[in-house]
């Protein structure tokens, strides 16, 4: 559905996005990962066919974004970062404004702006002049807006910023809902948002990709294993920590004590899980346990480690 | 073709959709009227072979209320759109940049008429009221309006131009009042330049509106004006195409 090549977009000296690779199949949802200022909204706007690339090439649904921009916009339902809407109209007008300028033919009107208000909840303020609105109704009609004419490939900058968590609850549902029948490219700094939505992903960093694949992939090819804890009753920790250091898999513990109890964090070797070994050497030893469990690595981890490496 | 009327559709809809399009057309009646009164005015005093047309249309009011309002309606065209950050949802809908500066032109010169379409009224009632021809000859409605419609066509795509060159309304409307009173005082150059021969002089009077409609609002249809207001408005309109083009590009 998409396909870049060697994408780069300087703004004067500065070199915004730096001859970036990558595709994304039909019915994928993709996210777009990055800092502030990584390039995520610039590849954005050039796959929209906004901005003309410095060099390289974009195509979305096998037309040049460039070359072809009104065939590959025909395809394409953008929802920019600050979500610009006219003041002045009614949502209905406006949503029947952009389904007309997209193309949608008079007979399917109806039936696409009826089917987008339903979509997006915004029955209750079709009426409504858009100037009035809150920002999560804005948002929601920003994106009833993007997928008013049935395209293919739903490009959506940073959908939930700014959002109240009902409303970003409510936007990730919809998102969610969508992924049935559209490919998705969403950005966001929310790692927690890609995790639920994306089934790949894709870190960029000052304009280069750092790193592009399933969020649990990323997690498992960057190493970074997870703390165990454990906690049980030991007659004497600093011995009982000793021991578990033996366990197979096992590379660090620290010791913590809590009233009568003793917990034990536990640092694992790099793609080792010791949770079953730690369990049996705990009724080996005839410790009483009260606890033992994993916190999961998140993408936050992943993405703190491959964005910071950068720094230094 | 359908996405240009629905281009067009939009921006008549946003000019009055706001303040700004009454307030406009409030002061250019009040303006347009009084202009009115005092070509009356001017008729009772003194017996003059002037018509009613050609005293409404060549007085100092004319003018003023004329070169005010073009900055007015064409300053938040594009300026508005590049503020509102719109321009973005615009321009990646499957709309050519041509038709947008088109619908936007269209859209401008369309307002920009209207304001008129009231004046002809006065005339109807002139003729009603007096019993008199307020024009020498049909020919002299048609040339006046005519006139109107093609320095209307000029200054209306140098507004626009302007509104392309920034973000900012006042900006837009400053700039689009510089360039229509250049344009406007090139014609009264001659005034100001005795020392000039006849042959500048000559050549100062093809870019005058002022003698242009005093011409064609006495019924004299000259060529000449015609290809230099429609040729200049395609010249400006490329050029607004262009920084359109230009500004999105570099942005």
């Amino acid at each position: 559905m998409i396909k870049v090549e060697q994408l780069t977009k300087c703004y004067g000296q500065v070199k915004a996005v730096d001859s970036i690779d990558f595709e994304v199949a039909k019915g994928e949802i993709v996210g777009f990962l990055g800092p502030n200022g990584a390039g995520k909204s610039t590849t954005m706007k050039i796959l929209a066919g906004f901005l003309p690339p410095t060099s390289g090439r974009a195509e979305v649904a096998g037309r040049d974004v460039f070359c072809e921009s009104l065939r590959a916009r025909e395809n394409i339902g953008y929802l920019p970062e600050n979500v610009p809407l006219y003041p002045d109209m009614r949502v209905h007008e406006y949503l029947r404004y952009r389904a007309a300028l997209k193309g949608v033919p008079g007979r399917r009107m109806n039936e696409r702006v009826g089917d987008v208000l339903d979509l997006c909840g915004l029955n209750d303020v079709q009426k409504t002049i858009i100037g009035r609105l809150s920002k999560g109704y804005r948002q929601r009609v920003g994106l009833a807006d993007a997928m008013v004419h049935e395209p293919d490939l739903l490009i959506l900058d940073e959908p939930t910023i700014g959002l109240d968590p009902n409303q970003i609850r409510l936007v990730r549902d919809l998102i969610r809902n969508l992924k049935r029948h559209h490919t998705i490219l969403l950005s966001t700094h929310i790692l927690s948002e890609v995790e639920m939505l994306c089934s790949r992903v894709i870190i960029i960093n000052k304009g280069r990709i750092e790193a592009l694949d399933s969020p649990q992939n990323l997690r498992a090819r960057l190493g970074v294993a997870g703390h165990i804890f454990l906690e049980a009753r030991v007659p004497e920790p600093q011995a009982a920590a000793a021991g578990i250091r033996r366990v197979v898999g096992v590379g660090s513990v620290s010791v913590r004590a809590d009233g009568a109890w003793t917990i034990f964090t536990i640092q694992a070797n790099p793609g080792a899980d010791p949770r079953e070994a730690l369990y049996e050497h705990a009724v080996a030893s005839k410790w009483p346990v009260r606890e033992i469990s994993r916190s999961a690595v998140s993408l936050e981890q992943v993405f703190a480690e491959v964005t910071h490496s950068e720094d230094n | 073709m359908r996405r240009f009327l629905t281009l067009l559709g939009r921006e008549l809809g946003s000019a009055f959709h706001q303040p700004l399009a009454y307030v406009v057309l409030f002061f250019f009646l009040l303006i347009t009227g009084f202009n009115f009164h005092a070509g009356v005015s001017l008729l009772n005093k003194s017996a003059s072979s002037t018509t009613m047309v050609e005293a409404f249309f060549n007085t100092v009011y004319f003018w003023f209320a004329f070169l005010l309002v073009f900055p007015l309606v064409t300053m938040r065209v594009f300026a508005e759109e590049a503020k509102l950050g719109t321009i973005e949802t615009l321009m990646t809908a499957p709309v050519r940049d041509g038709q947008v500066v088109f619908a936007k032109y269209f859209g401008a010169l369309f307002f920009y008429l209207i304001l008129w379409v009231p004046s002809l009224l006065y005339f109807f009632a002139f003729q009603g009221i007096t019993a008199m021809s307020a024009a020498g000859a049909a020919g002299s409605y048609l040339g006046a309006y005519s006139m109107l419609i093609l320095i209307g066509m000029l200054y209306t795509a140098v507004g626009c131009l302007a509104s392309a060159l920034t973000d900012n309304q006042i900006v837009a409307a400053v700039i689009a009042f510089a360039g229509i009173l250049a344009l406007f005082f090139l014609g009264l150059l001659s005034m100001f330049l005795p020392a000039t021969g006849p042959f500048v002089r000559e050549v100062i009077c093809y870019f005058s509106p002022i003698q242009h409609m005093m011409d064609f609002s006495r019924g004299i249809f000259d060529t000449r004006p015609v290809v230099f207001y429609l040729s200049s408005t395609a010249l400006i309109l490329f050029i607004t195409f262009h920084v359109f083009k230009y500004r999105r590009w570099k942005s």
